[in-house]
């Protein structure tokens, strides 16, 4: 039996009084692509930092790539590739030394980092610009790039925080379509999103309202529940519920 | 440590694309080393005195040319009005009323003694303090001088009245120049402000763009990254210092008196304690605003408690507490020390253990404040 | 960024809308409150600046470290050196035996002067009436050397006029030193008004200049421009918070000055109040200016600090003295608006002067605000157009 890629069961994070994460539960399967939906201030970031190592649960369990979230946080973290929404590649830094330098962080060989790091450019299509600064790309290559340096070192999961933001229809598909390369080689990929389109594209989604998670199922299951044709139509139902506004 | 040099490969590149730093690194030495000690000088010349002379005599004439021509005074006013003499003080023209009494030499030889007052702008406390030294020991160098004449006329009753000569040198600059003091304060300086100011700004910087969470959701450790970010403005520093020492040499002939070699040293040690210093303060800041501001803020405090302006010596015991708390002031007493005295390292090594302890304890909270998960 | 909102054609209003103004103030209130680290900083800058200043920073000397070099161990020496440890100035150190000694303690820093009595001392004064004192200072620092003299010679002489009072007929100047608005000798009081001057340069100049760019730079500053606010009162709301914000630091320094350093303020609290409102409408330009330049936080920065907060530091006369420096340096203290600012609060908080003292700076301190706010508002609508 496969090892779950991610198992989190009553998982919460309070700031103060505020339950910012109210004791959700759910699992992902290795090389699913898994949706983690909800409003803005709904929670989904705040998770997906606890499932990265990047914050302490208050309370709860949970292990990603089979390592414990409270204990093994430095072993996840060599297990996971991450893209944030502000994509955090280096402005500064030309493509290929911003390949270098994650991939060395990783623990890649020159040589390693090398020829994976030519291949991933031509694949890109960046070949062209791969001594340019990468604060010279426009939004949509920035993106891709930064997708491909999250994966750069072969990681089990990937979580990607609203990695579509602010690029036109087409530029999106494009980058679901890496998404699903990705996933075609094993990698499971953990995204959270608005964009409802985009979450008919993942095997299962979950959505979080007010810390809590209020559906987990395919897109089509849900689309039956709630008895409507859109997974906009199944989040706004939710949605309407939610007593917290924006952050 | 493989992963130690893809960090500190990145670094680099990204600090010598950085355009401003490369242009504090090359200018700001020069631009603190030539203009600072330009506009720090508190050498006292030109005193201005306004004279009251109630005594109008050929007399008292005499004193106002021998203060006239003692080289550290300028008369700006010679009246016999109290009122317009405070005029001139009032208007910072004048440093020091003189009032001579009427009927000065003669009540002089009747009675003896004569008081002559001296009114001094107190606020300026260094110009008034010296000011009224050099004119007050005018007056005694005048007094003498009508000893000398008196008795040598009443040579009879004369009794040679004991002298005590005094003879002074000053050791180490003869020619009482304040450069000599000021410029390898602003060497500390200098590599105060790359250090506290440079790394911190840094390391916000990423916070802001938020680099940083991405550094923390990789497997790299506490202390590659903290390595990463303090040798290469260790290295900055280091060239700066250079830079100066070389300004210092070039501009103002001051060529250290002791060993380069131990000056470095401390050098070395101190932008390690500085550099913690600058990154515990970015572990405390969230946006460059507030690190620039408390950078500032400590920095200041540092600078005024060192001994840069003023001496530790004048202190109060609390102050001076406080001085030997800041890692700044040991670096100062040290390179003055070393630049103008030649003191070896044995004679300074009280300095390099404070130093030492500052490095450790300011890098020990930055990196246990430091955190990847919060 | 065409805008084609033609503010000619406008309706006239006949008056600004008050209470948009107000709330958009109301608001900008809030940013600059919330930042608490900030403002800890703004308030404890010249509290403890003031503290330093009145406290523990003075140029007097004092707690000198000094050692003799004793040759003669005879009552006259014995007299002086014990004249010398009673003193406040010095710190008497363990004697030193050699010349060399002297030397090492120097270079260890721990004296700065050393006298040295030669051998024969009493036994030359008694016979031969003249007799040598050898005084050693440590030059690095020329005005604590000189000082250091004075004081040692003042010492020695008022010894030997002790031991032998009166010789013969022997005329006695005595200068008497009065001091003159410092009667509670608290070290130099220049630097209250430049503390004052300085923070309104951080809080008006950096801080404001800051706060429009950072709108700029977020995008909501084009909002606000389109709005039906006029962008006259876009930069009035801005600048409100640090007006008031430098007004109670104003207040705060003066208190302290007041209560905790026993500073009496001799002039009229209105004339000192009056000019300070002046000066912080011209560092407020400034700031207006500086935002006009650039878009990009840092940059303002930077020039609010190198730019505008080092010439004052340097060049307003509290730190460093304007005539000692070089003929350029004195123009730039004559160009720069807190030299004036400085000359009148002195001249009123700390001499009592009146108006008719400082008409002619406080005219042209006037000058350089008006000068400054026109500048700024024009450059600030031709960027709108």
């Amino acid at each position: 039996m496969n090892p779950k890629a991610i198992v989190c069961k009553d998982l919460t994070k309070k700031f103060g009084d505020f339950k910012a994460v109210d004791h959700i539960s759910f699992d992902v399967e290795q090389g699913e692509i898994f949706g983690f939906l909800g409003a803005n201030g709904a929670g989904k970031t705040t998770a997906m930092r606890m499932l990265c190592g990047l914050s302490f649960p208050s309370s709860g369990s949970a292990t990603v790539a089979g390592f414990d979230v409270f204990r093994q946080q430095e072993k996840i973290k060599a297990s996971i590739g991450y893209m944030s929404q502000k994509f955090s590649l280096y402005e500064n830094l030309t493509v290929s030394e911003n390949i270098q330098f994650y991939g060395g962080v990783y623990g890649l060989s020159r040589s390693e980092i090398k020829q994976r790091g030519e291949e991933m450019v031509s694949t890109l299509g960046l070949k062209n610009e791969a001594k340019k600064l990468v604060g010279e790309l426009p939004l949509g290559w920035k993106q891709k790039l930064a997708f491909s340096v999250a994966i750069f070192h072969r990681p089990k999961i990937v979580f990607l925080d609203e990695p579509t933001g602010g690029v036109d229809p087409i530029t999106r598909r494009q980058f679901w379509d890496l998404i699903y390369e990705a996933a075609s080689t094993g990698i499971t990929v953990f995204v959270t999103t608005h964009y409802m389109d985009e979450a008919e594209y993942c095997k299962r989604i979950s959505v979080m309202v007010d810390g809590r998670v209020e559906a987990l199922d395919t897109p089509a299951n849900l689309k039956k529940e709630y008895n409507t044709h859109s997974m906009d139509e199944v989040f706004y139902q939710l949605a309407r519920r939610a007593q917290r506004t924006a952050d | 440590m493989k992963v130690l040099g893809f960090i500190l490969q990145k670094e680099f590149r990204q600090i010598f694309r950085d355009k401003t730093i490369l242009a504090m690194m090359f200018a700001l030495p020069i631009i603190q080393l030539i203009i600072l000690p330009l506009a720090a000088n508190f050498e006292v010349k030109n005193v201005n005195v306004a004279v009251v002379d109630y005594d109008r005599s050929s007399f008292s004439q005499k004193l106002i040319n021998k203060i006239a021509s003692s080289g550290y005074f300028r008369i700006v006013g010679n009246t016999i009005s109290y009122r317009d003499a405070l005029k001139l003080i009032e208007k910072n023209d004048a440093d020091i009323m003189l009032e001579i009494p009427q009927g000065f030499e003669r009540n002089l030889v009747r009675e003896g003694s004569q008081q002559l007052n001296m009114s001094v702008d107190a606020i300026n406390g260094t110009k008034s303090a010296i000011g009224s030294g050099y004119l007050t020991a005018v007056l005694k160098d005048f007094n003498r001088s009508l000893e000398v004449n008196i008795n040598s006329v009443n040579s009879s009753a004369m009794v040679q009245s004991s002298v005590i000569d005094i003879t002074y040198s000053d050791w180490f600059n003869p020619r009482r120049e304040y450069k000599y003091y000021m410029v390898p304060g602003i060497l500390v300086l200098l590599l105060t402000l790359i250090g506290g100011f440079m790394a911190a700004l840094n390391i916000v910087r990423e916070k802001e763009i938020g680099t940083i969470e991405q550094i923390n959701v990789t497997p790299m450790k506490k202390w590659q990254f903290i390595l990463g970010k303090l040798i290469p403005f260790w290295i900055v520093g280091m060239i700066v210092f250079t830079i100066g020492l070389t300004v210092m040499y070039i501009v103002y002939g001051i060529f250290p008196k002791g060993s380069i070699p131990v000056l470095y040293l401390f050098a070395a040690v101190y932008l390690v304690a500085l550099l913690g210093f600058g990154l515990l303060i970015s572990t405390f800041s969230n946006s460059q605003l507030q690190a620039m501001f408390v950078a500032f803020f400590f920095m200041m405090i540092f600078m005024l408690m060192s001994g840069f302006f003023t001496s530790i010596d004048s202190m109060p015991n609390w102050a001076r507490q406080m001085s030997n708390l800041t890692p700044v002031t040991h670096f100062i007493t040290v390179v003055r020390l070393i630049v103008l005295k030649g003191s070896g390292l044995w004679q300074v090594r009280q300095e390099m253990y404070y130093l030492i302890g500052f490095a450790l304890l300011l890098n020990g909270c930055a990196i246990f404040n430091y955190r990847k998960t919060s | 960024m065409k805008y084609f909102i033609n503010w000619h054609v406008a309706p006239k209003e006949p008056q600004i809308n008050m209470k948009q103004l107000f709330a958009f103030i109301r608001k900008e209130f809030y940013h600059v409150f919330r930042d608490k680290r900030t403002l800890l900083i703004l308030f404890g800058l010249p509290v403890v600046q003031i503290v330093l200043f009145g406290f523990a920073l003075s140029s007097e000397v004092k707690n000198i470290g000094i050692s003799i070099f004793d040759n003669a161990h005879d009552n006259n020496s014995e007299q002086i050196i014990n004249r010398i440890k009673t003193s406040s100035y010095f710190l008497l150190k363990d004697p030193v035996i050699s010349y060399n000694e002297i030397e090492e303690r120097f270079k260890e820093g721990s004296i700065k002067c050393a006298v040295i009595f030669p051998a024969n001392f009493s036994n030359d004064l008694s016979h031969f009436g003249k007799a040598e004192i050898q005084i050693i200072t440590d030059g690095s620092d020329p005005n604590t050397a000189t000082i250091l003299v004075n004081y040692l010679s003042a010492i020695i002489s008022s010894y030997q006029s002790q031991l032998k009072p009166a010789q013969g007929i022997s005329y006695q100047i005595i200068p008497q030193v009065r001091q003159l608005y410092n009667v509670e000798q608290n070290g130099s009081l220049n630097f209250i008004p430049g503390v004052i001057a300085l923070i309104f340069m951080i809080v008006s100049t950096a801080l404001t200049s800051v706060s429009i760019v950072k709108e700029k730079e977020l995008g909501t500053m084009e909002i606000l421009l389109v709005s039906p606010l006029k962008p006259i009162m876009v930069l009035i709301a801005k600048a409100v918070p640090y007006l008031v914000l430098s007004i109670i630091n104003f207040i705060i320094i003066l208190a302290l000055s007041v209560y905790l350093l026993d500073v009496h303020i001799k002039g009229s609290l209105a004339l000192i109040f009056f000019e300070s409102i002046i000066f912080i409408i011209t560092c407020l330009s400034l700031g207006l200016l500086i935002s006009n330049v650039t878009n990009n936080q840092q940059t303002a920065m930077l020039i609010s600090m190198m730019g505008m907060m080092l010439p004052t530091i340097l060049f307003t006369g509290f730190m460093f003295p304007i005539e000692n420096m070089p003929v350029i340096f004195q123009i730039i203290s004559h160009i720069i608006p807190s030299s004036y600012y400085y000359i009148i609060i002195k001249a009123v908080m700390l001499k009592g002067l009146g108006f008719s003292y400082v008409w002619k700076e406080t005219l042209i301190l006037t000058g350089m605000a008006v000068f400054l706010l026109t500048i700024a508002l024009k450059n600030f609508k031709i960027r709108l157009t």
